[in-house]
């Protein structure tokens, strides 16, 4: 804009974390890329190199066995779709709760405000890790939420919480909540109450005046909200390990599985590219939005 | 409007009973003197006791001097790292490799740790293999991964406060013959000093966070807070990771509050300031 040209400093000072995370970011991806296409092997590391040369002449040995095994063995397929319903039910959840709550923070006076965020933050500056652990303990069968339910009469028999979907829902919806308020909030205040008032004045009820003027205007911060939610969600590891069944494992279980019970680094590899085509699209909308978002304040 | 400030009120109190909840259970728990964690044992509690043997537990305080050590490097190096993409994002216009480096920091935000770990792992492993280095895993490839993801974060706290200057007074000075490497430390630096401090905090919270990557690129004997934790709690609620859990909540609580308070200070000395500065004018 102001500066078309980019000095040396400016190269220097864009180059580095470029560098960094092209080394760091970028590279990996290729090596997972790679790895998913050769062969396990009984070594340190346990694949085969791609390139490898038989008596004279170099070959690339490409192995498709470990994409074919994912498709053949319903174990994978069915994970894959279980980690992107359980995503999905979560987002959703994390929507109905937390659009209220970025609503009312977002219409409060600008004092109760500041502490409402805070509210909302702190709980993300806490481990994460202890507070799904924490939910253990109130889900257990003889956990609190029993107890209480039982000492007041609802329930005769503990209900079974703990290694269900419910739990795993609980977890995501707890943990990633913030995820969907802060993006809500920073869309929701800056919305002109005027245009409501005069919606009232025109004979709207509130729900239509919210139907038809708040909701379309907050449709970028519902989406920012969700793929902050959703993406992640997909491979979850922590909370269906500590809250989740048994029988049926989400898809960053089954990777970490295959990597640290099976050693089959080059299975596992496979399973993390298949998992990233699933979510580029979700991804890249992201970036896009992000971008947008930041861009919006100059 | 009456009818819908309400139902939103209601929902958002029964929101922050939701997240405060869980924490405030392991609190009280943590006091408990029952060894299962979720029956109050009335007739011995409260009790310190859990905090005791928490501060006996070698393998937990070695753990935590680990993943502060770790924590604290790798807040400082993406701090650098995420300045210098922030401040290329928000001030350097448009360039070469521009949109290669915002994807590859808002990437990072949502990437599933399992991938992002899994891929840090492979190029370890790749990098011993070629140049022999880093040798082994441990705590340099732990500090290296966290560096990596955390940096996105600290880019966009940087961007966005970049983003609420405008260029007005950069411009000013380099108007006046300042050179950029002084424009960067007189004016944007002090400028963005909030967003450093705050950019550290959230480096250095998602570092000592961190279980799935570091258990990725970890090696033998570099267990971290988390990684104890984990195999801990896996086998079992255990009612001293209660009392762990309290002791992070109250330093928290303790941190954030003191800077709510520091920074209202500020905004209302940086307002006085504006009023002076306004009636001097007058």
């Amino acid at each position: 804009m102001s500066r078309p040209r980019i000095t040396a400093g400016g190269r220097l000072v864009a180059g580095v974390p470029l560098t960094w995370l092209f080394l760091l970011f970028a590279v990996p991806f290729i090596i997972v890329l790679k790895i998913s296409f050769s062969e396990v092997r009984l070594a340190m590391p346990p694949y085969a190199p791609l390139l490898e040369s038989h008596g004279g002449h170099t070959g690339v040995q490409v192995h498709l066995a470990n994409y074919s095994f994912l498709f053949t063995d319903p174990l994978y397929i069915r994970s894959y779709l279980y980690s992107l319903k359980v995503a999905a039910v979560s987002t959703f959840l994390c929507l109905l709760i937390g659009y209220p709550m970025a609503y009312a923070i977002a219409r409060a006076s600008s004092t109760v405000r500041s502490v409402l965020l805070m509210l909302i933050v702190l709980p993300f500056w806490t481990s994460f890790l202890l507070r799904v652990y924490a939910w253990i303990g109130l889900l257990k069968n003889n956990g609190v939420i029993n107890n209480v339910l039982l000492y007041l009469g609802v329930i005769h028999e503990p209900l079974t919480m703990l290694q269900t979907d419910f739990a795993v829902y609980i977890g995501i919806v707890y943990s990633y909540l913030p995820f969907m308020i802060l993006p809500l909030y920073a869309n929701l205040e800056k919305h002109d109450v005027t245009l409501l008032e005069a919606a009232a004045d025109l004979g709207a009820s509130p729900f239509t005046a919210f139907r038809r003027i708040t909701l379309p205007q907050s449709l970028p911060g519902i989406a920012a909200g969700c793929l902050l939610v959703f993406i992640p969600a997909v491979g979850e590891y922590v909370i269906p390990s500590l809250l989740g069944r048994t029988d049926q494992l989400m898809i960053g279980r089954v990777l970490s599985d295959e990597f640290f019970e099976n050693r089959d680094w080059p299975v596992a590899s496979a399973v993390a590219i298949l998992m990233l085509l699933l979510l580029v699209v979700p991804i890249m909308l992201f970036q896009r939005l992000e971008r947008r978002e930041v861009g919006a304040h100059k | 409007m009456k009818s819908s400030g309400l139902f939103s009120r209601a929902g958002l109190v029964l929101g922050l009973v939701f997240l405060y909840v869980p924490i405030l259970s392991m609190v009280v728990f943590s006091f408990n003197n029952s060894r299962l964690v979720t029956v109050w044992d009335a007739a011995h509690s409260p009790t310190l006791k859990w905090y005791a043997e928490l501060f006996s537990n070698a393998q937990i305080l070695g753990a935590a001097g680990l993943s502060i050590e770790i924590a604290a490097i790798s807040a400082c190096g993406a701090v650098i790292l995420g300045t210098l993409a922030g401040v290329s994002l928000a001030r350097l216009g448009p360039f070469r490799g521009r949109t290669l480096l915002a994807g590859m920091t808002a990437a990072p935000l949502v990437m599933p740790e399992v991938i992002t770990g899994l891929s840090l792992l492979l190029l370890f492993v790749a990098l011993e293999q070629a140049i022999g280095w880093p040798r082994g895993r441990g705590m340099l490839t732990i500090t290296l991964a966290h560096i990596t993801f955390s940096m996105a974060y600290v880019t966009v706290v940087v961007q966005s406060r970049l983003a609420g200057f405008d260029e007005s007074l950069e411009e000013a000075a380099m108007d006046l013959g300042a050179r950029p490497a002084k424009v960067f430390f007189r004016i944007t630096l002090p400028l963005i000093v909030p967003a450093l401090v705050s950019g550290w905090l959230l480096a250095f919270t998602l570092s000592w966070d961190d279980l799935v990557i570091s258990q990725f690129v970890a090696g033998p004997g570099s267990s971290t807070l988390p990684m104890v934790i984990f195999s801990k709690v896996r086998l079992g609620v255990s009612p001293d990771v209660n009392a762990l859990a309290t002791i992070m909540v109250l330093i928290v609580s303790t941190g954030i509050t003191a800077s709510a308070v520091w920074m209202r200070y500020q905004n209302r000395r940086r307002e006085r300031d504006r009023q002076i500065a306004a009636a001097a004018n007058l």
